[in-house]
């Protein structure tokens, strides 16, 4: 055997499980979703060959502007609110000098909390009526929203809840800001700039890379949008999920929590449009792909190259 | 030419030949002989809970008894989800017990559940012994997949001391009746908000599902040829002026509220039975409930309220079916099963018994012992009377309803000023919907 063969061999042992593992996980299901989206299947009985009907039907879906629509807010709202909530508060624990680690603690605690228990707590302590938050706002005269129940409320809920849980992304943050070299702020204050100058012109370019990081991270999340909407939904709607199953109360209220891959998901394993529903996540990948790519595009710092 | 290409091709055809080859397959039934003997091993997958599993593996144990040769696996708390994606997937259990009727239209015309005719037939069968409503929601185009274990009925249960309070002798009979007790019923801050709401007409409260309000009004759901009818049948019309007046009365901002206040329905907080709502939609398991829950409560149960006085004594029903996987290892041994949990009368009323719920078959209906609650017999009258409806079903399960569901909380929210032309495109949105499958 050959040097340059057996090496080829001894890397491909090193890769072969994460090639394996991508291979099973990642492009096998992939083709298969791409080749059902050309397909009329219910998961039940032998797929049939349709063409582009599914890709034409998604003009005529009644329901796809919503989800697209909340998806979109989600997006525009969430993402940007989740990076400045973040840098915020990394900006702020790093002027802590004693206590710092039970601060950064504290605050990174809530990103442990499992998503879907988040969601169940969040809709009880928002809970007109009977949650503490709306009666603690009437004991200051405040006459509470009915958060996760009124259509204008329900996705500012969402927000607020992320919000809540944003540790991972703020000790990423953390870590870039404390990487900023000292020097870099001790020759700014030597020109005489006061702490909005320094963050401008030192702190935000340094750290760039990480929002970029952080903006296609989140878009790419906020894009598969579904535990939490999907569970503030079916519990603030107070109805039964036996029997009907959980997707009876998506987007409750009003469809104003209604995202797209709630849609995606009612239509695949409640209505039985596997087929469709297929061609919506292929829809939604691409979009996915094609927002990475623009924003990667946009601002190369994020591969440590000048824009 | 990119040398990559072929290589790229080859993996795509291979991982679709994959796919195409890890998708079910068509497989045929055939029928035993009539005595040819039953053993073997059969697997019941059901979705019931800790109380009602132990029931159910009680009526299991009675059937093996009386059957020695064949053993029953049971897997408690198995969904629709799970079951569809193991029949999917190949590896269905012999026997499904769903919650659902709205999977009938999907399970029999996709074959996932097999015809049962030929099992019907061949041990001669009378399909007359189950009443007409729970025949209609266990087949599909002609095709029998599916049999009911129990049945569920809706009716309305009413708070007697809230009803004495504000002099009410008898249960509301009509729509207008239950709008007038509901007025009377109900009482105000002095702010004007709600303290105590006469009935809750929001269609996203509870129980008040349109299916189970339907019956009110005799409003249809589907054309004979499986289109929507919710904008051709005028009793649609009349269901939702009535509940829109009802809605304007209380202020949809007042109720909006008071409901966001209240508890969840299946907790001991629920609103009826704290005496938050005096008058409530819901189905006979409400009565285990009510025991378990409020035993100081005193209510009474009745049929739900009509437009037209000839209508009353019906309600929504609708009910637990079963069947057999296309992929059962033991068709027959599951078939013994599924004959004996849904027309053996003695098993059928030990499992109503038990479980609270109506039973299905004439013998298990007229059973003394199930009669004896009058609350419970009001329940079986409702499931017996002519009047009562089921949700047909859809090969796209419930999108027909839930589609409509949607109309109606952007109706009762004032966001339709155009009853007419509303239903008409609700009527546009149920067929855009339904047809997404293809």
């Amino acid at each position: 055997m050959g040097v340059r063969l057996r090496r080829g061999a001894i890397t491909f042992s090193f890769l072969a499980p994460a090639l394996i593992g991508i291979a099973a996980f990642f492009v096998y299901p992939l083709i298969s979703a791409v080749y059902f989206s050309f397909t009329k299947f219910d998961l039940l009985s032998v797929p049939q060959w349709v063409g582009l009907d599914n890709y034409r039907r998604m003009a005529d879906d009644p329901f796809l502007l919503q989800a697209v629509r909340n998806t979109l807010w989600m997006v525009a709202v969430f993402v940007p609110v989740r990076i400045l909530g973040a840098i915020g508060l990394s900006m702020l624990l790093v002027q802590f000098k004693r206590g710092a680690g039970i601060y950064r603690t504290i605050f990174y605690l809530p990103a442990l909390i499992p998503p879907v228990a988040a969601t169940i707590a969040f809709v009880y302590l928002l809970k007109p009526g009977t949650g503490p938050v709306n009666h603690l706002l009437e004991m200051v005269g405040v006459d509470g929203p009915l958060w996760f129940n009124s259509p204008a409320w329900a996705k500012p809920s969402l927000v607020l809840l992320g919000l809540w849980g944003i540790g991972e992304l703020m000790i990423i943050f953390l870590a870039a800001v404390l990487g900023v070299p000292e020097s870099l702020y001790e020759a700014a204050s030597l020109d005489g700039a006061n702490a909005w100058h320094k963050f401008r012109s030192i702190t935000l370019p340094t750290i760039r890379p990480v929002i970029l990081f952080a903006a296609v991270t989140g878009v790419i999340y906020t894009l598969q949008y579904f535990d939490q909407a999907a569970v503030a939904g079916s519990i603030a709607s107070g109805q039964a999920t036996v029997g009907a199953g959980i997707s009876q109360s998506f987007g409750y209220p009003e469809g104003s929590t209604f995202t797209y891959p709630l849609w995606l998901y009612t239509v695949g394993f409640r209505y039985s449009a596997l087929g469709y529903a297929n061609a919506l996540a292929i829809a939604l990948f691409a979009v996915a792909l094609g927002v990475t790519v623009i924003l990667l595009r946009r601002a190369k710092a994020f591969s440590g190259e000048e824009s | 030419m990119n040398k990559r290409i072929p290589h790229t091709l080859f993996a795509l055809g291979a991982a679709v030949l994959l796919t195409t080859a890890c998708t079910p397959a068509p497989k045929e039934n055939k029928v035993a002989d009539p005595g040819t003997a039953v053993s073997g091993t059969v697997e019941l997958w059901h979705f019931f809970t800790e109380r009602e599993a132990t029931a159910i593996d009680q009526v299991v144990k009675d059937f093996t008894a009386t059957h020695p040769n064949i053993k029953v696996t049971v897997k408690a708390g198995q969904d629709d989800s799970k079951v569809t994606q193991a029949i999917g997937a190949g590896n269905g259990p012999d026997v499904g017990l769903s919650y659902s009727t709205d999977i009938v239209g999907k399970f029999c015309s996709s074959g996932a559940w097999v015809d049962l005719k030929p099992y019907l037939d061949r041990d001669k069968v009378d399909l007359n012994q189950l009443n007409a409503t729970t025949r209609s929601y266990t087949e599909f185009d002609g095709k029998r997949c599916a049999m009911p274990f129990l049945a569920d009925a809706y009716g309305m249960y009413y708070n007697k001391d809230l009803f004495a309070k504000a002099g009410i002798t008898s249960p509301p009979k009509t729509l207008d009746e239950l709008t007038e007790d509901a007025k009377k019923l109900t009482v105000r801050n002095p702010d004007g908000s709600l303290k105590q709401v006469g009935f809750l007409p929001l269609y996203d409260f509870y129980e008040n599902a349109a299916a189970h309000l339907a019956p009110a009004t005799g409003a249809k759901w589907l054309t004979a040829d499986g289109k929507s009818a919710v904008g051709a049948d005028p009793n649609w019309k009349t269901l939702l002026t009535w509940q829109k007046n009802l809605v304007d009365w209380y202020g949809y901002a007042n109720l909006t509220k008071f409901k966001a206040s209240l508890g969840d329905e299946f907790s001991a907080d629920n609103a009826f039975q704290k005496g938050q709502v005096a008058i409530n939609i819901d189905a006979e398991y409400r009565l285990a409930f009510l025991k378990d829950q409020s035993p100081d409560l005193k209510y009474g149960v009745a049929p739900l309220p009509t437009s037209d006085p000839a209508r009353y004594g019906g309600g929504y029903v609708t009910g637990n079916i079963m069947g057999i996987s296309k992929n059962a290892k033991n068709p027959e041994a599951a078939w013994e099963l599924i004959k004996y949990l849904t027309t053996d009368d003695a098993a059928v009323i030990k499992l109503a018994g038990l479980l609270k719920n109506v039973p299905t078959t004439t013998k298990a209906i007229a059973d003394p012992t199930l009669n004896a609650d009058p609350d419970f017999k009001t329940f079986i009258d409702i499931f017996n009377n002519p009047n009562s409806m089921t949700s047909p079903p859809s090969a796209s399960g419930p999108a027909y309803q839930e589609t409509f569901g949607q109309f109606l909380t952007t109706y009762q929210s004032g966001k339709v000023p155009d009853l007419d032309k509303g239903l008409t495109e609700a009527d546009q949105k149920i067929n855009g919907v339904m047809s997404l499958g293809g």
